[in-house]
């Protein structure tokens, strides 16, 4: 049996999305799926059809945007969903509160300190190991400069001088009257002991966004507390999620499988979002293909497909009857667009990186741990 | 968090450890009392258990072991959410042993790994080259 073309190949990636319905959604290159093609695997031939091109990266290296092209969609949501809830961070969890007669209740305070994202020389961010927390655990590794990185609060709000003067005269602005009546994550001190200083140099454990508003105090009010933080994952708590978002989204296709001309090519276009459809000119080869269709209107406005990337997949020109029958829309399911935004402790191509270490790690773990003695489970 | 196994009277986290700089920090017994072969199984037929592990793994497994021409099935599921654990069956043709089938799954799983890692870190070599030259 003849291999398919690749043209079948294509139009065998393609999920079809109609007016009401998506169709062809299910992966089907497995063996036995279609009459005499093997599908399978082949790491040479995935070697050869895996693409990764990279389409954008935001100066600060947090907002990376990329395409997994040539995989299924279970690896691509495994390394998603690893880069949400199982890639290690630091984050604040255990706060030691001395003081705090601000309005913001203890537990409230902490709660925020919590899920401010911190940052810090990468090397030494590696080198930390985990905190066992549960104190009930047989050989419970005590806190150390290993396991453990400590920061400080100690903020007071007082009047500014003359102060109390203009809120007599009944200035209100709380930048003229007070100071330190914000308190923001640029105000944690880092605490180093023992190792720490060394490894994480100047610069030292901080937040990554340090104008993060923590709280406001008014004159008189007093914070003063010190933060352990340790390494966690986002399995356990978001705060430990070293992204905002990891996501994918598959590639759309519009297929236009007759010209669309004259005033109804500017109507298709609008049907779209800017760049994804091109309006180019009717040429006299067009009029020989599509005489149906082109005759006599050589020179007009012909609706062309630009930049697919950019659409929503809204759907919007199915609505209309006369674009119905002459436009196909539909996604490739093995092109993703990957986007992973950082939170700023690891940049994002780290991140990624780090999320197929793990994966592989996983596989690893279990290939050892199988054995033809395993035991029966009751 | 998930649920820990007890190896000799010692509670181990699982699912932690994944994020771990090097695999030989952990006792390769625990590995081994993660996985089990629930009851009824033949060799070319089985269900196995793996204790700590998710959709993540699950999915991805599932998909590279159909990939097998010696696989009459395979499917997993996560049998209760509150409870960290997710069962992989497999049939088998031809009395092909379903050991040696998850086995080579997982062996394809960690080669595709190092592909994606291989030309990924060849795409952003070649991205930042062209930045830098534009």
């Amino acid at each position: 049996m003849p291999a398919p073309s690749e043209d079948t190949m294509i139009e065998r990636k393609k999920l079809k999305v109609g007016i009401e319905t998506v169709s062809n959604q299910q992966s089907t290159d497995f063996p036995g799926h279609w009459p005499g093609e093997s599908h399978e695997w082949d790491l040479e031939y995935f070697k050869n059809n895996m693409r990764i091109e990279f389409q954008h990266e935001h100066a600060n290296k947090l907002d990376l945007t990329f395409s997994l092209i040539g995989v299924d969609t279970s690896l691509a949501n495994a390394l998603r969903r690893i880069l949400i809830s199982e890639v290690p961070t630091l984050a604040i969890e255990d706060v030691f509160i001395y003081q705090n007669t601000s309005i913001i209740q203890d537990e409230v305070l902490a709660h925020r300190l919590g899920l401010v994202p911190l940052r810090g020389n990468h090397d030494a961010l590696r080198w930390l190991k985990w905190y066992q927390k549960d104190e009930d655990v047989p050989d419970h590794e005590p806190k150390s400069d290993e396991n453990c990185v400590r920061l400080s609060l100690n903020t007071e709000c007082r009047w500014k001088e003359g102060g109390l003067e203009k809120a007599k005269q009944g200035v209100t602005d709380p930048d003229e009257l007070y100071e330190n009546h914000n308190v923001y994550a640029r105000d944690f001190s880092f605490e180093p002991w023992e190792r720490q200083t060394e490894k994480f140099g100047d610069d030292g454990v901080r937040s990554s966004h340090p104008d993060i508003l923590v709280a406001k105090m008014r004159p008189g009010q007093h914070i003063e507390l010190l933060m352990h933080a340790y390494k966690g994952i986002g399995q356990d708590h978001a705060k430990f999620s070293p992204v905002a978002t990891a996501t994918y989204r598959l590639l759309p296709t519009i297929d236009i499988l007759k010209p669309i001309v004259g005033a109804d090519a500017k109507k298709f276009a609008r049907c779209f979002p800017k760049g994804v459809i091109r309006l180019d000119k009717v040429t006299s080869e067009d009029t020989s293909a599509h005489p149906e269709e082109c005759a006599g209107k050589e020179g007009e406005a012909k609706a062309v497909v630009d930049n697919p990337s950019l659409d929503t997949v809204s759907r919007e020109c199915l609505r209309h009857p006369e674009f119905a029958d002459k436009v196909k829309l539909g996604r490739m399911r093995d092109h993703f667009i990957f986007r992973i935004e950082s939170t700023g402790q690891w940049d994002s191509d780290e991140l990624f990186l780090e999320s197929i270490r793990l994966l592989k790690v996983k596989a690893a773990r279990i290939k050892r741990g199988l054995t033809r003695t395993n035991a029966q489970a009751q | 968090m998930s649920a820990k196994p007890i190896i000799q009277g010692q509670e181990f986290p699982v699912i932690t450890p994944t994020s771990i700089k090097d695999i030989d920090e952990i006792p390769v017994s625990v590995d081994q009392a993660r996985v089990t072969v629930l009851p009824g199984s033949t060799k070319s037929a089985a269900s196995f258990q793996f204790e700590g592990e998710d959709h993540t793994l699950g999915n991805a497994l599932r998909y590279i072991i159909m990939k097998n021409p010696d696989v009459e099935f395979c499917g997993y599921s996560i049998p209760h959410p509150s409870e960290a654990k997710m069962n992989i069956r497999i049939q088998s043709y031809d009395d092909v042993d379903v050991h040696d089938i998850l086995d080579k799954g997982l062996q394809d799983l960690m080669d595709m790994c190092d592909v994606v890692t291989e030309k990924f870190t060849i795409a952003k070599e070649e991205f930042h080259s062209n930045k830098m030259q534009s």
